[in-house]
């Protein structure tokens, strides 16, 4: 009998993780509960660093598949059962296979900015969040506010729903401040008049070329960064949000308007995910990201042998490294099956 | 000495830098005790950005817990008087610190070693 893995999620990860296994020889089924691959990366007109469009990267992951992953498509993972030594995963419409192993690939959800009342957002009409901005590049149209006028400036707020306690969220979500200048950079390139803002605690360029992607954003755009963390924002008259921050570099608190606020928002586990970790018995999920059995050395191993992890379930990363952690989710799943 | 330099005509410079080693530590040793979420903060500003006495005074309890961690403490007494105690930074701070206690707990550390 061939070997059989059911991977859960067909965003980055779950695509990669398959496609890798498949090459092995191992059958696979693909779950997602959408009805479409991809993930959170439809959503994503332009990829930072190099901007290479979101669908673009999706076909390339896509491409060549290999025929012995099936995708079953429309089916949300709601029960996993340990049975002996193989898993029995079922689905919300009845929907259920046995499996050799198991990976997760659940990936993330947005953070939810209307939890975040006093910024505004679903409140005011021109707060908007950085997915909605994504979504609006996408469209191709020349960027309004919502009243139908170019902003003149426009603010970038940092952190949404990340870094914050007050929303039971400690973590740091790793992408959004490049995503930040990313699109403040895009922002500017279709605007060039505008006046374009980040408000920042700490900015994170971890990743190779975003130090050279922020200096581009100040040499050639002109892109102001102030380091102060929005403490809330009301409307004018004329629709214009107006922001209070202390400039934390000057000591001194700080009014400034802009045409259009733009939320980071952050990555958040899915709740989903944590019912079904806790399902199988897995404790190791302490803030609702499954936690690697080991985070330097097995990080797509869990406690549980035959279950692990690729992606984003287990904690924010881009997608370059959802990849990475992909492929080598596919070798370590490989290895248990002793291939 | 500053009467007499102006007296003689010339001006004496103060030197700007924090002494970290001649400082006494003892009192955000004391406050951190008492506090201990005292440590938690981030430096973020949003406490100074919501707080009602900055905007009438240049008071920032930022500026006042690191004045206290570098152990820059001569001005404190005078600083944390500004403080209205409204609560509306607690209600902000992301790392959760007790804002509104700290600022007790800085004035009842500090007042003492003024007098
Ligand atoms: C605003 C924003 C912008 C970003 N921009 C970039 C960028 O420019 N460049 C970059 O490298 N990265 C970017 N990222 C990060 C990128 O989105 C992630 O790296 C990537 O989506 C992670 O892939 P994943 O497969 O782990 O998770 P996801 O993309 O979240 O995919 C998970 C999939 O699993 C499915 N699923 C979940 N639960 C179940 C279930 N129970 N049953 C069945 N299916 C399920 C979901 O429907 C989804 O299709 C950005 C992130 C944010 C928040
Ligand atoms: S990546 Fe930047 S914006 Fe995102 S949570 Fe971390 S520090 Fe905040
Ligand atoms: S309690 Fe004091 S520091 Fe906090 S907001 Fe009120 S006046 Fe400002
Ligand atoms: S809001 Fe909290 S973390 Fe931010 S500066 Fe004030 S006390 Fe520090």
């Amino acid at each position: 009998m061939p070997k059989h893995v059911i991977v859960i999620g067909a965003g980055p990860a779950g695509l990669e993780t398959s496609a890798n296994l498949a090459k092995l020889g191992i059958a696979v089924t693909l779950v997602e509960k959408e009805e479409s691959t991809g993930g959170h990366v439809k959503q994503w007109h332009a990829l930072f660093p190099a901007l290479l469009p979101g669908t673009e990267a999706l076909d390339a992951i896509r491409k060549g598949m290999p025929e012995n992953v099936r995708v079953q498509n429309k089916t949300t993972v709601t029960g996993i059962e340990a049975v002996n030594n193989y898993f029995t995963v079922s689905g919300h419409n009845g929907w259920q296979e046995k499996a050799d192993a198991i990976v997760f690939a659940t990936g993330f959800q947005l953070f939810d900015a209307r939890r975040k009342e006093e910024y505004g957002y679903g409140i005011y009409e021109n707060v908007i969040t950085s997915a909605d901005l994504e979504e609006m590049f996408a469209t191709g149209k020349s960027l309004v506010n919502r009243h139908g006028n170019k902003p003149e400036r426009i603010g970038f707020v940092h952190c949404v729903g990340s870094r914050d306690e007050k929303v039971n969220n400690l973590h740091c979500s790793k992408v959004c401040c490049i995503t930040a200048v990313k699109q403040a950079i895009e922002v500017k390139q279709m605007l060039p008049e505008a006046e374009v803002f980040c408000f920042y605690m700490d900015l994170r360029m971890f990743g190779r070329h975003y130090e050279e992607l922020y200096k581009e954003a100040q040499e050639k755009y002109n892109i102001q960064f102030i380091r102060g963390r929005l403490s809330e924002s009301a409307e004018d008259q004329d629709g214009n949000i107006v922001l209070k921050v202390e400039d934390t570099l000057l000591g001194k608190p700080l009014r400034i308007k802009a045409g259009l606020l733009v939320l980071m928002v952050g990555m958040e586990p899915l709740a989903g995910t944590k019912s079904l970790a806790d399902k199988l018995g897995l404790t190791k999920v302490p803030d609702g990201f499954i936690q690697p059995a080991d985070e330097v050395l097995q990080s797509n191993f869990t406690e549980l042998p035959g279950v692990f992890v690729a992606g984003a379930c287990s904690g924010p990363k881009s997608v370059s490294d959802t990849l990475a952690d992909a492929r080598s989710a596919a070798l370590a799943v490989a290895g248990f099956l002793k291939l | 000495m500053e009467k007499k330099a102006r007296q003689f005509g010339y001006t004496i410079t103060r030197d700007r830098q924090i002494d970290y080693d001649a400082n006494k530590h003892d009192i955000s040793k004391i406050v951190a005790a008492a506090e201990p979420s005292l440590n938690l903060c981030i430096s973020c500003g949003t406490c100074s950005a919501t707080c009602s006495a900055a905007l009438f005074t240049d008071f920032s309890l930022r500026h006042v817990i690191l004045l206290l961690r570098r152990g820059e403490t001569s001005g404190l007494a005078k600083e944390v008087a500004k403080c209205m105690l409204c609560g509306k930074c607690q209600l902000v701070c992301p790392r959760n610190v007790s804002t509104r206690n700290l600022i007790i707990q800085i004035s009842k550390a500090v007042i003492p070693a003024q007098l």
